[in-house]
């Protein structure tokens, strides 16, 4: 299985503070990734490396074998990398399925004068643009919602469209930041199903900031455990879930030399 | 929200006040003197007092829109103690005024704005009770106005409206259709020597209700069924109908109307072009430009050079083979302002591209440039534009250069803004860091706004220059790039219409209304507190722009959720 995703000894640092320490991960192809940890454990501040938002202070991201370094987030984004925020960031008053147009953006050519002049070539792009922006909102699940303005969209349709747009330009990888803050336990289990769903269906590799255990612990193949931006600990989410650090780190000293009772509540597998 | 809306004496007396400040102001701001000499109904109504019967009206009608349909009494009730209040005010003032010489500190409460507070009356008691009695009358009147059933409403304001208008334009009328022999009769029916006649009056107010009925008819009269049953291909020889005639009624127009509301016409297109520039770099890319006059500096001044066969003279060009140049060069200068300031957001931009517009003018005066560009004499001697014989000498003919140029502009961004640019833009406005992490190439999308909208404003400065026939720098002051965004904003950020309805409110109704020249920045500054404050979306908005400003943004999940949830759940 060849790597998608490669981070090498990435470090970013805010003046003095280290966000991000010496960090290296190796995300498979067609696979689903989870990087969780601790509030402020610099899970955001990596994505924000990935996607050229921050320079990153020391390291190599290499997408496919070519690094990232170096190059603005629309270049990147060009490359293949798509992502969400954690707070939704839709372009609120533009609709549904503008936002879903400008995420096509990359995928189009049309200039100045192709616009001006609508040229044969603009009016068939605009034409599939359109048809794809709306095969992709019926995809997430937003049927009829496509002349809506973003903002008037509840919030768990927000997210799916935020997700529709990241995918509008046709990603390699996705990036999620916990695509099921602020969900209730039955839209937390849709939005699962639904993150697996976009894995096989359009396989797309998957790479995700989640806080809640039951989601990651049900699709991710690898987990990430971050603490004050360095790695504790890597592996399958039954290694993690055994794993003493992570529990130290989650719930604290205390519960970590009580191991069996710690590991009792963490929350398992398909509960 | 959701309290009852039951009025309260303090809110009667707290909007008495405010309105009782409004005729304070008109009044001693020298309005009402001002425009007392303009007779809306002949020997009944003039401009000035109907500034003072405004605020009475206006305050009964704000008070019973404060009420709900359970306190109709009360709010008229209410509606005439402010109306009372304002009326009081005023009548303080004329007692004032008529004790002590108040014009020491305000000039104008001279004995001629005390004689027109009398309103005719011959003792102070009874000029006072009449203008504390009028306020409540005036008011009740404004509240019953507002609690009329909708349709009637809308009549009788357009009807108030059509007299207002028709009254004011009596002069412009005069001087457009004067020598014309159809136009007399006409006149000899509808005004007296100085206002509308009774007869007038009455067919004015008449007509307008008729149009406001006619509008709501064909408002309620479903539409779609119309557009279906016509086939494609008709409906492709309508739109080319309506083209035709449209630029056929373009032609005659200025023929029609004469050199001097021409002129005017003229001189609102020229703001026009500009106003659909600077749309596009503050209302579809977000980007606030406060020194666009700049652009329309260079395109003039580059025409000027150009083609200037006085003392300045260079190579003499045609008007039409400069025009591109100033294009370009205009297009360059956006460039240019726009590399260092790509960094820059919000204020910080709008403080950088001011700077930009007053380094333009100033280096437009100096003595550096004087032998190229004439310093404060300016260029003189621009050449009209020709083609065979026809010169666009008059206002008439540079009616069709605007025109076109306006054709052009308009076309250039409807085009664009619905196009991957236009999106890209609107992504800008929306969100700069999200834009750039879906693909968007910031520097540019920033870049081709301002490339865009500068280009536009070089036109107008090379109709400009043509329309003048000369150039000086003081034409190219701040005040048009302020006058530019206020009419962007008055017609609806982001709004091609909205920039014509913006432009004739802002540059056509004072050019028309020479006393409102004086007034000029104070009715802008009120204008546009008001819409602010009423209709901050504009009076024509741009259609995703109406629901961000009504809404303020907040998602209301418990209503929303329902229609979208069962759509969700699909999957």
């Amino acid at each position: 299985m060849s790597i998608m995703l490669e981070a090498i000894n990435v470090t970013k640092q805010f003046g003095g503070l280290t966000a991000v320490g010496d960090l290296s991960i190796s995300v498979p192809e067609k696979s689903i990734y989870a990087v969780i940890g601790p509030n402020g454990a610099g899970k955001t501040t990596f994505f924000n490396c990935v996607t050229g938002f921050y320079k990153v202070t020391e390291g190599d991201i290499l997408l496919d074998g070519d690094s990232l370094i170096g190059l603005r987030p629309d270049h990147i984004n060009h490359r293949g990398i798509s992502r969400t925020y954690q707070n939704i960031r839709l372009f609120q008053n533009l609709t549904a399925l503008e936002n879903v147009l400008v995420g096509r953006h990359p995928r189009m050519h049309a200039g100045w004068f192709g616009a001006v002049l609508n040229t044969p070539a603009t009016r068939r792009e605009e034409r599939d643009a359109m048809n794809k922006g709306l095969d992709l909102l019926n995809f997430v699940g937003l049927h009829g919602v496509s002349d809506e303005l973003a903002k008037n969209l509840p919030y768990g349709a927000q997210r799916r469209l935020e997700i529709a747009r990241a995918l509008a330009s046709e990603p390699k990888l996705l990036l999620l930041d916990e695509p099921t803050a602020g969900m209730n336990p039955s839209e937390t289990e849709e939005m699962t199903q639904f993150i697996e769903k976009l894995r096989d269906e359009l396989g797309i590799t998957i790479l995700l900031i989640e806080h809640d255990m039951r989601v990651v612990m049900q699709i991710s193949e690898t987990i990430t455990v971050l603490d004050y931006g360095k790695k504790i600990a890597e592996g399958t989410p039954a290694e993690i879930r055994s794993n003493p650090r992570v529990i130290e780190a989650y719930l604290g000293r205390g519960a970590a030399t009580q191991h069996e009772t710690a590991v009792a509540e963490v929350p398992t597998q398909g509960e | 929200m959701t309290q009852e809306k039951k009025p309260t004496w303090k809110d009667a007396i707290q909007l008495g006040v405010i309105g009782g400040v409004l005729v304070l102001f008109v009044s001693l701001v020298g309005m009402v003197q001002a425009f007392d000499g303009r007779y809306i109904i002949s020997e009944t109504l003039t401009l000035g007092q109907l500034l003072l019967f405004l605020p009475p009206l206006i305050v009964g009608y704000i008070s019973a829109t404060r009420t709900d349909a359970q306190h109709r009494v009360s709010g008229i009730l209410f509606g005439s103690v402010s109306g009372l209040v304002t009326g009081a005010i005023l009548a303080a003032l004329l007692l004032l005024g008529s004790a002590i010489n108040l014009r020491a500190m305000f000039i104008n409460a001279s004995p001629e704005l005390m004689d027109i507070l009398m309103f005719g009356q011959e003792t102070l008691a009874v000029a006072t009770a009449v203008l504390v009695i009028g306020g409540a009358l005036l008011s009740v009147l404004g509240a019953v106005i507002r609690l009329s059933p909708p349709l009637i409403r809308s009549a009788i304001l357009s009807g108030v409206s059509a007299v207002i208008i028709m009254g004011i334009m009596q002069e412009l009328l005069k001087i457009t259709f004067g020598g014309r022999d159809w136009y007399m009769p006409i006149d000899d029916f509808l005004y007296e020597q100085k206002g509308l006649s009774w007869m007038g009056v009455v067919v004015t107010f008449l007509l307008g209700v008729a149009i406001s009925l006619w509008r709501a008819r064909s408002a309620s009269r479903p539409k779609k069924t119309v557009v279906k049953t016509r086939s494609r291909e008709r409906q492709r020889y309508v739109q080319i109908g309506s083209f035709v005639l449209g630029a056929i009624l373009l032609l005659i127009l200025p023929q029609f109307l004469g050199p001097y509301p021409s002129e005017i016409l003229n001189t609102v297109g020229i703001y026009v072009i500009m106003g659909i520039g600077l749309n596009i770099v503050v209302g579809y890319a977000g980007l606030l430009d406060l020194g666009y006059v700049a652009f329309f500096a260079i395109g003039a001044y580059v025409v000027g050079v150009l083609t200037t066969t006085g003392s300045l003279a260079t190579v003499m060009w045609s008007w039409w083979l400069a025009l591109p140049f100033a294009v370009l060069v205009s297009l360059l200068a956006g460039v240019i302002l726009g590399i260092p300031v790509l960094k820059m957001r919000g204020d910080y931009l709008a403080i950088v591209t001011l700077g930009f517009g007053e380094i333009i003018r100033v280096v437009a005066l100096s003595n550096w440039l004087k032998p190229y560009i004439g310093g404060a004499q300016g260029i003189l001697q621009v050449p009209k534009p020709q083609i065979g014989d026809f010169v666009f000498k008059d206002p008439e003919q540079i009616f069709y250069l605007v025109a076109i140029g306006i054709g052009i502009v308009a076309f250039v961004a409807f085009r664009l803004r619905d196009a991957r640019v236009g999106r890209a833009w609107k992504a800008l406005r929306e969100d700069e860091d999200v834009a750039e992490a879906m693909g968007i190439n910031l520097v540019n999308t920033k870049l081709l706004a301002f490339a865009t909208g500068a280009a536009f404003a070089g036109l107008s400065g090379a109709i400009f220059a043509t329309k003048l026939g000369s150039i000086f720098p003081h034409s190219f002051n701040l005040i048009v790039s302020i006058n530019v965004l206020s009419l962007i904003i008055v017609g609806g950020i982001g709004s091609i219409p909205g920039v014509l309805v913006g432009a004739f409110m802002l540059v056509g109704l004072p050019e028309l209304l020479r006393e409102f020249a004086d007034y000029r920045m104070l009715m802008y500054g009120a204008l546009l507190v008001v819409m602010m404050l009423v209709k901050p979306e504009g009076f024509i908005p741009e259609k995703t722009h109406k629901a961000e400003l009504t809404d303020r943004g907040d998602v209301d999940f418990d209503s929303e959720i329902e229609p979208i949830a069962p759509a969700i759940t699909e999957i």
